[in-house]
C-alpha cells in the first residue's frame, strides 16, 4: 500500500433514561424489573381519548445535563409526533423533539493520554421511550410489555468531533460520570439506562485523493469497552471494504450494524438509501413549553460540583493523581464519601493512601464502587484517624480495613480488642527495652561502638523489640529511647 | 306537559320539588326511545339497566335529604365518541366496534357527579368525520322532521336524539361545525364551546386542536345548565384553559340580562355567498331586525380569510386525524383482522377492513400533507391561514360583542343526497369551520322553518371564553320566538 493514510470520524448518539420517579407524560412508576404491564395506565397504552401531560422534573433533569454541558437552553420548545409503526409503540407515534430541542450547541472536555479535547454537543432533547417486545418461548407470535412505554429518555448528540475508539470510550465515561453527579441517570450501560450509538467513517487518503466510506451506525452496546472495541473494529472492516470493493459515501449507503460481543465484530442489521419520512409535526395535545428565566436560575444555582471542576481538586487539594482523581470522581457517591471522612477529621494523606490502595482494592476484587462496600465514612475517618495518631502502622491498618468488610464494629474498639495498637507509652517500651539490653550485652557493645557493626546491631535490638510487642511498638519512640540508653552508659 | 316535552330545566325543578323521580324521567325517556329509534336511528347504546341502577340511586339520596348535585336525575345522551368505562365507545367505527375504554371521560365525570344519568350513546359519523352522520360504519341517522333527510353531522345522534325528545340534552363533539349543524338540521340549540373551556381528555381525538365537547338541547337554558357541569379546568387536559387565565363562570347568571347596547357583528363576506338558500338568508335578516328591536346595534365586520376556511380546515383535521388514528391497527385494542400473514399484515388489513371510506380518504389526506417535501406547502400554509383566520375574528371582536351568520347552506338535506361528491358534502361546513380554526365559542339555534318545514339554524359567534354572551342572545332571542319549541310531528307523547 503506497502512501495510505486515513482520519477516524465517530459522532454519538446517545439515550440515557432518565431516573425521575413517574414516566415522561403519566403518572405510572418509572421503574424497570416488576411483572411485565403492571405499570401501565390508559395514557401510556395509547387508549383512545387519553392525552399526555408533561412531566417537569423530566424537563428540568434534561436542562441540568444540558447547563453541565455548557449548552444554549432554549427559552421556548415544543413537542413533536414521529410516526412510525411499530408494535412496541402503542400510539403509532412517539412523542419527541424535532426542531426545537430543549438545548443546542455545547460542549463536553475530555482527557485523553494528557491531552485536552472539547467534544461539541448538536443537540439534547427529551422524548418518550418505546416498550419491548417478548418472542422468548412464543411460536408465531410476540409478547408486548409496556411497562418502559413513555419513560422519559433524553437524547444527546455530539458533533463528529471523536477521532478514536479511546476518544469515544473516555468520552462515554465522562458522560457516565456527569449524569451521575447530576443525578438525573444511574447510567448503567448493561440495563440500557444509557445507550451509545457511535456513527463512523473514515476519510481516506490515497494517493492525494479523498475517500469517504459509508457511514456506519452502530447498536447494541452493552458497555463502554464495547463501544471502544466496535469502534475499532469498524475501522479495519470499512478500511477493508474500501479495499476489496472501493465503497464511498456516494457509491454505498448508510448502515446500521449491531455489536456481537461474542465475535468482537459487527454485523449488518439494514442499510437505508435515503431517510425515512416520520411526518414530524407538533403535538397538538401538548402546549408548548415556555421556560421562564427564574427556574433556569434556580436550576444552575442547585447544579452540583461538576466532575471536570471536583477532580481538578481532587488533585491540587488532596495530591491524587490524575488517573486517581479520574477514578474517584467517577462515583459521585465515592467522591462524596471522601469529602465526608475529611470532613470528620481524617488525615488527607492517609485517608488518600487509604482510597487508592486498600478500598479500591475491595471495591475492585467485589465489582463495586467505595461507596458501596458498606463502611461509612465515620469508621473510614476513625481508620485514617488511627494511623495519623500513630495509634496503628499501615499495615496493621489494612488488615483492620478488611475486617471492617463484615464486622459493623468502629476500628478504634477491633483493634483494642485485638491489641493491635501500637506502643508509644515510653515507660512500658522502656521496661521491654531493658530486658532486651540486659539479655544481649554484645549487641549493645557494638551499637555503641562507632564503626561496620554499629548500625547492624542497633537494627537488630529494634527488632528485638519490634519481636517482643508483635509489632505494635511505636518504631520512633523505640529508636529514641534506644539512642537515649546507649548514651546514658556511656 | 308530558315528562320528554319538558326542557331540562323544568324537569330539573319538578324532580327537585319531588313532584317527579328521577326513575319516572329516565322511563319516560326509554319509553321514547322505545318508540322511534327504530325510525331514527339516533342511538348506537341504550343502557335501561345502567340508568335505572343510576335514576334510583339519585331518588334514594333526594329522598335522604342528600344533595344529588345540580343535575340531578337529568337523563342525558352522549355521542359515542366519549370514553365510558361501563359502555362500549365506537365511533361508529367497526375498528372500534366491541371497544370497552379503560376509564370514563371528564365530562362523564363531570356529568355523573352532577347528578345525571346516561341512558344512552348517540350515533356519529365515524370518528365525527362527515356533515350528515352517513359515514357511521353502524347505522344511519334519519332527521325527526323528515325521515327522508339527513340530521346532519358529526353529531347527528345527538341531535336527532334531542329533537325527537329521546333526552332532553345532549353532548356532541365539533371539530368543524359537528354540534352547530346537526343542531340547525334538527331544529335545536347546539353550543361548540372555545377551545380549551371544556377538557379533551377521554375525548377519542379526529382533529385534536379544533375538537370541542358541547351541550346539544331545546334551548340557549339548557345548554347553560349543562356547561356549567362540564366546563372548567383539567389538569389531564394541557389545552384546557386555567382558572387562572379564565375563571369558569355561571352560565345561567347573564342569561336574563336584557340586550340593550349589544354590538351584533354582520359579516360582510358571508352577505354575497352564492350557493346559500334564499329562504335561509331571509331567516337571518328576519332574526337581526328581532334582534335590532331588541335594543341591539347592527355593525359590519369583515372576516377577509374565510374563503380559505374550508380548505385550511381539511389540511390541519386531516393532518391531525393521520397520526391520531394511527393508534387502530389491530395490535392493542380493536379490531383485528382475522388471518393475518405477519404483523405489517396485522396494521394493513385491521385498518382496511376496519376503517370506512371516509375515514380513509382523510388519513390519507392528513398524511399526504405530513409528508417530507410537501409539509410547507400545506400543513405549514395551512397554519399561517389559521393564524390569519384567527386575526381576522380577533379584530371583528373589537367592532362587535357577538357576531351573527348562518350556520349551513342549505337546511337538512336528503339521505345519500351527497354521499358521492364529498368536496360538495364539505361545503356544509363552510360557515361552522372557522369558529374552530379560530378557537371561538358558537352556538346554533332554530329561527325558523323552510318551505317543506325544515328547520332553519342561527349561529351566534362570540369572542374567546365568552360563552356567556353567545348564551344570552340565543335565551333573549328565544323569549321573542318560538322555534325552539316546536317538537316534529309523532314525537309528541299522546
Ligand atoms: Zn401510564
Amino acid at each position: 500500500m503506497s502512501d495510505l493514510n486515513y482520519k477516524v470520524i465517530i459522532g454519538l448518539e446517545i439515550h440515557v433514561q432518565l431516573a425521575t420517579q413517574s414516566k415522561l407524560f403519566c403518572a405510572c412508576p418509572n421503574r424497570f424489573g416488576d411483572e411485565p404491564n403492571s405499570n401501565v395506565c390508559p395514557v401510556c397504552m395509547g387508549s383512545p381519548g387519553t392525552l399526555p401531560v408533561m412531566n417537569k422534573k423530566a424537563y428540568e433533569f434534561a436542562v441540568r445535563t444540558a447547563m453541565a454541558m455548557n449548552c444554549e437552553i432554549a427559552r421556548y420548545t415544543k413537542w413533536d409526533r414521529k410516526s412510525y409503526y411499530y408494535p412496541d409503540l402503542p400510539k403509532n407515534y412517539q412523542i419527541s423533539q424535532y426542531d426545537l430541542p430543549l438545548s443546542q450547541n455545547g460542549n463536553i472536555e475530555i482527557t485523553v493520554a494528557g491531552e485536552q479535547k472539547k467534544i461539541r454537543i448538536r443537540r439534547i432533547h427529551l422524548e418518550e421511550d418505546a416498550g419491548k417486545l417478548l418472542h422468548e418461548g412464543n411460536v408465531g407470535f410476540s409478547q408486548v410489555d409496556l411497562n418502559r412505554t413513555g419513560t422519559p429518555l433524553m437524547e444527546i448528540v455530539t458533533e463528529p468531533d471523536l477521532s478514536t475508539p479511546e476518544e469515544a470510550r473516555v468520552f462515554g465515561t465522562e458522560l457516565r460520570t456527569l449524569v451521575r453527579t447530576l443525578g438525573v441517570s444511574e447510567a448503567n450501560m448493561q440495563q440500557g439506562q444509557m445507550r451509545l450509538e457511535p456513527n463512523i467513517n473514515l476519510v481516506i487518503t490515497k494517493d492525494g485523493k479523498q475517500y469517504k466510506t459509508p457511514i456506519a451506525e452502530v447498536k447494541n452496546l452493552g458497555s463502554l469497552r464495547a463501544l471502544e472495541r466496535a469502534c475499532a473494529y469498524e475501522i479495519q472492516r470499512q478500511l477493508a471494504d474500501w479495499e476489496k470493493t472501493g465503497v464511498t459515501m456516494e457509491t454505498g449507503f448508510k448502515s446500521t450494524r449491531g455489536w456481537d460481543e461474542q465475535t468482537g465484530t459487527t454485523v449488518l442489521q439494514r442499510e437505508k438509501e435515503e431517510a425515512e419520512d416520520y411526518r414530524y409535526f407538533p403535538d397538538p395535545d401538548l402546549v408548548p413549553v415556555v421556560v421562564e428565566k427564574d427556574w433556569l436560575d434556580a436550576i444552575r444555582k442547585s447544579l452540583p460540583e461538576l466532575p471536570i471542576a471536583r477532580r481538578a481538586r481532587f488533585q491540587t487539594q488532596f495530591c491524587f493523581s490524575e488517573k486517581d482523581a479520574t477514578t474517584l470522581v467517577e462515583d459521585r457517591a465515592t467522591a462524596d464519601l471522601f469529602e465526608q471522612a475529611l470532613s470528620l477529621g481524617a488525615p488527607v494523606k492517609v485517608l488518600c493512601n487509604h482510597f487508592i490502595s486498600f478500598w479500591a482494592m475491595h471495591a475492585n476484587q467485589r465489582g463495586v464502587s467505595i461507596a458501596e462496600l458498606g463502611v461509612s465514612a465515620p469508621r473510614m475517618a476513625s481508620l485514617a484517624k488511627l494511623v495519623g495518631d500513630n495509634k496503628i502502622n499501615n499495615t496493621t491498618a489494612a488488615a483492620l480495613a478488611e475486617k471492617l468488610l463484615t464486622c459493623p464494629d468502629d476500628p478504634a474498639d477491633i483493634a483494642q480488642r485485638e491489641n493491635l495498637m501500637q506502643v508509644s507509652d515510653a515507660s512500658s517500651l522502656e521496661k521491654i527495652l531493658d530486658e532486651i539490653l540486659i539479655a544481649n550485652a554484645k549487641a549493645v557493645e557494638d551499637a555503641r561502638t562507632p564503626g561496620k557493626k554499629q548500625q547492624k546491631a542497633f537494627g537488630f535490638i529494634l527488632g528485638q523489640v519490634m519481636q517482643k510487642t508483635r509489632g505494635q511498638a511505636n518504631p520512633q519512640v523505640v529508636n529514641q529511647l534506644l539512642q537515649k540508653k546507649l548514651a546514658e552508659k556511656n | 306537559m308530558q315528562i320528554t316535552q319538558l326542557t331540562a330545566f323544568d324537569l330539573l325543578d319538578q324532580i327537585k320539588k319531588r313532584q317527579l323521580t328521577a326513575r319516572d324521567a329516565v322511563e319516560a325517556f326509554l319509553k321514547q326511545i322505545d318508540k322511534h329509534e327504530k325510525t331514527i336511528g339516533a342511538l348506537i347504546t341504550v343502557l335501561p339497566e345502567y340508568a335505572r341502577e343510576r335514576a334510583d340511586q339519585i331518588d334514594q339520596m333526594l329522598a335522604d335529604g342528600r344533595d344529588a348535585g345540580p343535575l340531578a336525575g337529568l337523563p342525558i345522551i352522549i355521542k359515542d365518541n366519549l370514553c365510558t368505562q361501563f359502555a362500549k365507545t365506537t365511533c361508529a367505527s367497526k375498528i372500534l366496534i366491541d371497544y370497552q375504554p379503560p376509564y370514563n371521560a371528564h365530562v362523564v365525570e363531570q356529568l355523573e357527579k352532577a347528578g345525571a344519568i346516561i341512558i344512552a350513546k348517540a350515533n356519529l359519523d365515524e370518528f365525527a368525520m362527515g356533515s350528515s352522520t352517513e359515514n357511521s360504519g353502524i347505522k344511519t341517522t334519519r332527521n325527526p322532521w323528515s325521515t327522508d333527510c339527513v340530521p346532519g353531522g358529526s353529531s347527528g345522534g345527538s341531535a336527532a336524539a334531542v329533537a325527537a325528545r329521546m333526552a332532553p340534552v345532549s353532548l356532541g363533539t365539533d371539530t368543524g361545525g359537528s354540534i352547530r349543524l346537526p343542531a340547525a338540521f334538527c331544529g335545536i340549540s347546539g353550543l361548540k364551546p372555545t377551545y380549551g373551556r371544556v377538557s379533551r381528555y377521554g375525548l377519542v381525538a379526529y382533529g385534536s386542536s379544533l375538537d370541542q365537547i358541547g351541550p346539544l338541547g331545546a334551548d340557549a337554558r339548557d345548554i347553560a345548565l349543562v356547561m356549567n357541569v362540564i366546563s372548567g379546568h383539567d389538569a389531564r387536559d394541557t389545552t384546557s384553559v386555567p382558572e387562572s387565565i379564565s375563571p369558569k363562570p355561571d352560565y345561567l347568571t347573564k342569561l336574563d340580562t336584557p340586550l340593550k347596547g349589544l354590538r351584533i357583528g354582520i359579516v360582510k363576506e358571508y352577505q354575497s355567498s352564492d350557493g346559500i338558500d334564499p329562504q335561509i338568508v331571509a331567516a337571518i335578516d328576519q332574526a337581526t331586525k328581532l334582534y335590532e328591536q331588541m335594543g341591539a346595534q347592527l355593525v359590519e365586520v369583515s372576516l377577509p380569510h374565510t374563503q380559505y376556511a374550508v380548505a385550511c380546515y381539511y389540511l390541519v383535521a386531516t393532518a391531525e386525524a393521520s397520526s391520531n388514528l394511527a393508534r387502530y391497527d389491530g395490535v392493542h385494542f380493536g379490531y383485528r383482522t382475522p388471518n393475518p400473514e405477519d404483523y405489517i399484515d396485522v396494521y394493513s388489513s385491521s385498518r382496511a377492513e376496519g376503517f370506512g371510506d371516509e375515514v380513509k380518504r382523510r388519513i390519507m389526506l392528513g398524511t399526504y400533507a405530513l409528508s417530507a417535501g410537501y409539509y410547507d406547502a400545506y400543513y405549514l400554509k395551512a397554519l399561517k391561514v389559521r393564524m390569519m383566520i384567527r386575526q381576522d375574528f380577533e379584530k371583528a371582536f373589537e367592532q362587535a360583542d357577538i357576531i351573527c351568520a348562518p350556520v349551513a347552506p342549505t337546511t337538512a338535506f336528503r339521505v345519500g343526497e351527497k354521499t358521492s361528491d364529498p368536496l360538495t358534502m364539505y361545503l356544509s361546513d363552510i360557515f361552522t369551520i372557522s369558529a374552530n380554526l379560530a378557537g371561538i365559542p358558537g352556538i346554533s339555534i332554530p329561527a325558523g322553518f323552510s318551505r317543506d318545514s325544515l328547520p332553519i339554524g342561527l349561529q351566534l359567534l362570540g369572542n374567546y371564553f365568552d360563552e356567556s354572551t353567545i348564551l344570552q342572545a340565543a335565551w333573549q332571542y328565544q323569549q321573542h320566538t318560538d322555534f325552539h319549541r316546536q317538537i316534529p310531528a309523532g314525537f309528541i307523547e299522546q
